[in-house]
């Protein structure tokens, strides 16, 4: 099966602005691919030109077997589409907002609209101009949501939602993705969200995918933190493979070490005597965080 | 004070936003008026001209009475209509620097800084209220440079920027009334609009001494029209519309603390929780129905009272050789009621070229605000998307010069029983100032399309054309001046000669500009900030 989203050194500036900075991503289809990056980094702007909003310079993009660009309307029909900042017509209840952009897309399920409309717990009768932001969200969630298509593209979809309601969206995702099969590019800040629903991610910075795979394989990457008193000299501990951050104080030894060769550093480590050893498992937030930084503070 | 906490800052923000706006139109008005005192002195030199020039009723209808025949109360006279102007233009200024901040958000977020409650009610009015009295200071220097006395300068600049200062503080009501900035403008536009036909209605009942003079004394218009600048310099009409504003400043204040930011006092109601919209053109209809009904009442409105008071200026036209001569010489040979109409027919055009800006220029919020972005992720084209609100700035403007045109040809074939012959012909003249007016909506298409960060520009156009329409009455411009503006391409109708060529020439314009803007939207990028 071809994967629903393919893009290979896409390109994209604004004036003097490198947005893009040849990009490669792709999504398989079915699967929930996670899509991180720092503000700032060309979330938003890759998702419009995956909507054939936005045209890239340079380098390939293929959505759902088509050309976002050329194909714009016929592949709508099979896409939904959650922007970060909703803004809706102000006289127009969020009830019709709802219907109208459904139908537009090529109709709703009735049936489905009200379930969602009672998980999320939106009042479907008030003007869109007495909504919150979390409700504007909402709005946009119930009516990507409810339509039967392929492809969701969801842009930072929870900023504004409550606890709860982050909750609700995560049961709901897992639905669609499990039991029905949908492809879903989900950008996002929120690891733990990341983490319960996506099978692949992909962390872009500054136009550029940094890592991409699964959660699994991005484990590899993380660092352990150890902390230990040495019997010996510690000579030659920072040189090692893999040992990033060696400092000591108080005759204590710190530093992290990539979990690829914790296994080498370890041994060296009993080579000259260990008194005591501390050791802090990896975490993916920390991953995120080195790699949200830029390539010299890392 | 703590309510005013922040007040000097916020002005400072205004107008630092306004910082082009706000001297162009000050200055534009300035220089406006100062051409008048030179244009109209060479052009009716003697008092006798002046008092038959000003005496009839479509003139008194649209700037009211002559108060005297100096040259200053005659040049004060033909700016009857500036005042409304600077009405206009002074109530958008509060409502956008007040309730368009609060729907838009920008308040709460200056709100939770150290900012008063009163403070953007206040710096609004104030940035506004000073705006003008730059204006009047200026006003009165330009106008006595011109050899006028002093203290009718100083009127005249008094009755503008009372009128400015009044409107400003009806904005500030109406910026109150209701959550929405688009009722907020209506409400207080339609109180300008009330408040100028009744100085229209009383003034022109007093001149055929009918029984509603009185009118004109509801209206704060009439008001600072009677100051009568360089007659008897009624100082007391002034302080009386420096009064009816404080009162209105006060109201304003009051209703702003009974209720909540972002709110309204109106309350908003509940809407369906299921919506009948499912497609592009049901949304566009649905966001441009209002603007629609208001224009078209407004239109209906021009043309009974443009339609009405014809018969009254043919009455009055032909017992004045001299009024002849100069209706021949500004309308040609045709009848002098025609050229009457023809110069009606051509405002009525550019208040329609006005609506077919402001509807284009929908798209662009429509693209700005982000709404047009999830529309765009159906499957929704782009051109579609683009038609279906261009249908609406295209036909809207059609709908209302018809309803113009049938409202003058009821009014005026009643007044003299002959509906039948005067409805298809003025309806026909109306409607033929419909490829100017597209031509200026497609000027709007085409900076949309090409250049939409500039789309306000396209403002410019009905602007223009409006500066050269107020110019060209008092001073002779060289042709090619004359020639930009495209309502001067428009056959005089009624009465005068029609041929196809300049107006397939307008429309073929106008599919050029507006082809190019749609190409130029299909191309680009969306949205864009």
């Amino acid at each position: 099966m071809p994967a629903a989203i393919s893009t290979e050194g896409l390109v994209k500036t604004f004036g003097r602005t490198r947005a893009l900075d040849d990009l490669d991503l792709e999504v398989r289809t079915g699967e929930v691919h996670g899509f991180l990056g720092p503000n700032g980094a060309g979330k938003t702007t890759t998702i419009r030109i995956l909507l054939g909003m936005t045209r890239g310079d340079s380098g390939t993009v293929r959505l759902l077997d088509g050309d976002p660009w050329s194909d714009a309307t016929d592949l709508h029909r099979r896409l939904a589409y959650v922007p970060g900042d909703v803004t809706l017509w102000p006289n127009l209840s969020g009830g019709e907002a709802i219907d109208l952009l459904g139908r537009m897309r090529g109709g709703v399920d009735k049936k489905r609209k009200s379930e969602l409309l009672e998980r999320f717990d939106l009042d479907p009768r008030k003007k869109a101009r007495t909504y919150s932001k979390g409700n504007r969200q909402k709005v946009a969630l119930v009516a990507a949501l409810a339509s039967d298509v392929e492809l969701l593209l969801l842009d930072e979809p929870t900023s504004g939602l409550d606890p709860l309601m982050e909750e609700v969206f995560r049961e709901v995702v897992q639905e669609i993705s499990e039991r029905e099969g949908r492809t879903v590019l989900l950008s996002s800040h929120i690891l733990s969200e990341v983490e319960a629903l996506c099978d692949r991610v992909t962390i872009i910075r500054a136009g550029r995918a940094v890592e991409s795979g699964t959660l699994s394989e991005l484990r590899h990457l993380t660092r352990t933190s150890i902390q230990t008193e040495l019997a010996g000299s510690m000579d030659g501990l920072a040189q090692l493979d893999g040992v990033h951050n060696l400092r000591v104080d108080d005759g204590r030894v710190r530093f992290d070490v990539d979990t690829d060769n914790i296994n080498a550093v370890l041994r060296r480590l009993t080579e000259i005597g260990v008194r005591s050893l501390v050791s802090q498992p990896p975490s993916l937030e920390e991953l995120f965080l080195r790699l949200y930084q830029p390539e010299a503070a890392r | 004070m703590k309510t005013l906490a922040g007040t000097g800052g916020l002005v400072r923000l205004i107008l630092r936003r306004d910082r082009i706006v706000l001297p162009l139109w000050i200055l534009l008005i300035c220089a406006i008026a100062m051409s008048y005192v030179q244009s109209y002195g060479d052009l009716f030199p003697t008092a006798e001209s002046r008092r038959s020039y000003a005496n009839n009723a479509g003139f008194i209808t649209l700037y009211g009475e002559l108060s005297g025949t100096s040259l200053g109360e005659f040049v004060t006279w033909r700016l009857g209509f500036v005042p409304v102007m600077i009405g206009l233009i002074s109530l958008l200024t509060v409502i956008r620097h007040t309730r368009v901040e609060e729907e838009s958000g920008r308040r709460e977020l200056l709100g939770s800084s150290v900012v008063g409650r009163h403070a953007q009610l206040a710096a609004a009015l104030l940035a506004t209220f000073g705006a003008n009295l730059v204006l009047a200071v200026l006003l009165a220097l330009g106008m006595h440079s011109q050899d006028l006395p002093m203290a009718g300068s100083v009127a005249i600049g008094a009755e503008f920027a009372g009128v400015g200062w009044l409107f400003a503080a009806v904005g500030a009501v109406a910026a109150q009334l209701t959550a929405s900035a688009g009722t907020a403008r209506g409400i207080a536009i339609s109180v300008l609009g009330a408040a100028y036909v009744l100085r229209a209605a009383g003034d022109t009942s007093a001149h055929t001494d009918g029984p509603l003079a009185w009118l004109s004394w509801l209206s704060p218009i009439g008001w600072a029209q009677r100051i009568h600048p360089y007659g008897d310099n009624r100082w007391w009409l002034a302080i009386l519309v420096l009064v009816a504003t404080s009162a209105l400043v006060a109201v304003a204040v009051y209703l702003s603390v009974r209720r909540d930011v972002g709110a309204g006092l109106l309350p908003a109601r509940p809407g369906p929780a299921e919506g009948d919209l499912g497609s592009p053109l049901a949304l566009a209809w649905r966001l441009h129905r209002g603007m629609l009904a208001a224009w078209t009442v407004g239109f209906a409105l021009l043309g009974f009272l443009f339609g009405g008071v014809a018969e009254g200026v043919g009455d009055m036209m032909r017992d004045d050789p001299k009024v002849q001569e100069v209706f021949q010489r500004l309308g040609g040979s045709a009848g002098l009621i025609d050229s009457f109409f023809a110069g009606v027919m051509t405002i009525v055009g550019l208040i329609a070229s006005a609506y077919a800006v402001q509807a284009t220029l929908r798209l662009r919020a429509e693209e700005a605000s982000g709404r047009a972005e999830p529309v765009l992720a159906t499957a929704t084209s782009r051109l579609r998307w683009a038609g279906s609100h261009l249908a609406f700035s295209l036909l809207g403007p059609a709908l209302a010069l018809l309803v113009a045109g049938a409202a003058e040809g009821l009014a005026y074939g009643s007044a003299i029983g002959d509906v039948g012959g005067q409805l298809p012909r003025l309806i026909g003249a109306s409607l033929a100032q419909l490829p100017a007016v597209w031509v200026l909506a497609a000027i709007a298409i085409a900076i949309f399309g090409l250049f939409p960060r500039l789309s306000p520009a396209a403002w410019a156009g009905p602007a223009i054309c409006l500066l050269i329409g107020l110019v060209s009455g008092g001073v002779r411009l060289d042709d090619w001046v004359r020639n930009i503006s495209p309502f001067s391409h428009l056959p005089q109708l009624p009465g005068g000669a029609t041929s196809a060529g300049p107006l397939i020439t307008l429309l073929a314009i106008a599919a050029v500009l507006g082809i190019a803007g749609l190409v130029g939207l299909r191309r680009r990028d969306m949205p864009v900030g």
